[in-house]
């Protein structure tokens, strides 16, 4: 066997691994720019299918019937919830990481259960606890923001909760040495430092509201979010819109990973 | 993102703020509150609602009789989807795995300064909806798309082969929709590994094979468990996927669970979602038990 097969053979299996990651971000990037594509298509829009180029679906967003009204109503549930279970969670994380107290571990317990179990009894849950205390005909914005909180406290907790776990009490103890009160030390050394944490966990919790379809279909009654308008017209004639505010989403997340990873890097520049 | 987060060290409870007892309670009470208000009482009235006479209605009322009649003929009725969400997620995890593994591993380990476009390259689904890139795939895997017509080239799909519409495809729709919540977790415990420990093993004699089946691969353990179980418990209980890419044929217990709900019949479907919640609850307790990672909890 030749020196340079056997060199074939060790260059093969060293970048195999990269070779099958980059396949499967293949995979994961495959569908969204699908998407994109989508978006520019100038339809004829009975087959699902890429007919033409064409800016129309851009110039003309809200072209489909209610589609930006349900993309409305998703906004507005995903900010409000968004705020309440930021706040909610992120006093949670404080109370699991910073205090001492009993039933600590039940607590722990009762946040991790929610993000384990699957969404179809989270929802089926709540819209049983509905009915039965005689809500059934009051479902609709205010039972899906009830919702949303609710699922979106458990994973802002354990972000929150991660990032003061993993802070240098060195730094608080440090502000305390140089005469600062507990409540300074507060917002002068903890509150920045948890801050990126804090603001990790609402775009989180955004994505997860904006995004839920099974829990609100449960309990969504007759408003409609977004979700629930793509499921509504998936299986009749597709408009090529919902790629163009798939399109949207997809950029907005892209600008505010860059704006947050451009952020961190000018924080981490050393001073003076 | 933050499923993947690291057990809490508890050693790092701080001497700041510690101090006054009822602190803690005060923080920890409007979250606790609206949990045990929006989720565990709606847990008990599932329960309940699973053991109300069937034949009442939402107009003439339910009563709780203790019918757990309601779940042998939930189970009986629908065994097959039970079953077939079974299999669903767990093929959909096992492949999970089989992809996410690699890709975290190289992305721990040789993507230098590559690895976060990687990272975000790997959450990228999460930037669009999930409908939205489920319905996408449904224009990949089209009869007569490209995906199609290939495999029928090279004589994997027969002449009348097809790919929506199959098990495949559902199967395929799951694995790509939570492949993040699997690589996350797995890269994650990869990146803390020291890699000193697996320098040692090649300085004592053993080959990368070896070395990654002693030492990487126990070591990425808690990874393993928590990547697979947020893939197959979502999983379990979708049914997204079987009504945008599958066929009746392949219906799962969420469709059922749905449907039911749908149709107001509420007692068989909390039963069948109080069946598939303990279902999945006791294979997450036997499979964290016996793979010793009990501290991910």
């Amino acid at each position: 066997m030749s020196a340079s097969l056997v060199r074939l053979g060790h260059w093969i299996t060293e970048h195999l691994v990269m070779f099958a990651c980059i396949l499967g971000l293949i995979y994961t990037i495959l569908p969204i720019a699908v998407v994109v594509v989508m978006s520019f298509d100038d339809t004829g829009d009975i087959v699902y299918q890429f007919n033409g180029f064409t800016f129309e679906n851009w110039r003309h967003p809200c072209a489909p019937y209610g589609m930006c009204d349900a993309v409305v109503t998703s906004l507005q549930v995903g900010i409000l919830a968004t705020l309440v279970a930021t706040v909610l969670g992120t006093l949670m994380a404080f109370a699991l990481v910073r205090h001492r107290f009993r039933g600590r571990s039940v607590s722990n317990v009762g946040i991790f259960l929610p993000m384990a179990s699957p969404e179809i009894v989270l929802g089926s849950s709540l819209l049983a606890f509905f009915v039965a205390g005689g809500y059934a005909s009051y479902l609709g914005f205010t039972t899906i923001l009830i919702a949303h909180v609710m699922f979106c406290i458990s994973f802002v907790v354990v972000t929150v909760r991660a990032r003061l776990a993993g802070l240098d009490s060195t730094l608080e103890q440090a502000a305390m040495d140089l005469y600062a009160n507990e409540w300074q030390t507060f917002w002068r050394v903890t509150f920045p430092l948890v801050f990126p944490g804090i603001m990790a966990a609402a775009l989180l919790a955004f994505s997860l509201s904006f995004d839920d379809f099974i829990i609100t279909n449960l309990n969504a009654g007759q408003t409609q979010t977004f979700p629930m308008y793509v499921w509504g017209v998936a299986r009749r004639d597709i408009p090529p819109q919902i790629n163009v505010i798939g399109t949207a989403m997809f950029l907005v997340s892209v600008l505010i990973v860059l704006a947050a990873s451009f952020g961190g890097r000018r924080r981490s520049r050393p001073v003076g | 993102m933050s499923r993947v987060e690291a057990p809490v060290d508890q050693s790092h409870q701080s001497t700041a703020f510690g101090r006054r007892r009822w602190t803690g309670y005060v923080l920890l009470l409007p979250g606790a509150l609206w949990l045990t208000i929006f989720f565990i009482v709606p847990m008990v009235t599932l329960v309940s609602t699973s053991l109300y006479d069937p034949s009442g209605t939402l107009e003439s009322g339910y009563q709780v009789t203790w019918a757990f009649s309601n779940y042998v003929d939930a189970i009986q009725t629908y065994w097959p989807e039970f079953w077939r969400s079974l299999i669903y997620s767990g093929l959909a995890t096992f492949f999970a795995l089989l992809i996410g593994y690699p890709m975290a591993y190289a992305i721990a380990f040789k993507a230098g300064r590559w690895k976060n476009l990687m990272l975000v390259l790997v959450i990228a689904p999460f930037f669009t909806s999930f409908l939205i890139r489920t319905l996408s795939w449904k224009l990949i895997l089209a009869d007569h798309g490209p995906v199609v017509d290939f495999l029928k080239a090279v004589h994997i799909l027969g002449p009348d082969g097809r790919l929506l519409a199959t098990s495949t495809a559902v199967v395929l729709g799951l694995t790509y929709n939570f492949l993040p919540f699997m690589v996350l977790p797995l890269y994650a415990s990869l990146e803390k590994i020291d890699h000193r420990m697996i320098e040692a093993a090649s300085d004592l004699y053993a080959s990368p094979l070896q070395g990654f089946r002693r030492v990487t691969w126990p070591l990425s353990m808690p990874g393993v468990v928590a990547g697979t179980l947020l893939t197959f418990i979502p999983a379990a209980g979708d049914y997204i996927n079987v009504e945008l890419l599958g066929t009746p044929q392949q219906t799962m217990i969420g469709n059922r669970i749905q449907g039911l709900f749908g149709a107001g019949d509420y007692p068989f479907a909390a039963a069948l979602s109080v069946t598939l919640m303990v279902m999945i609850l006791v294979m997450v307790i036997v499979y964290i038990r016996r793979t010793g990672t009990e501290e991910l909890l």
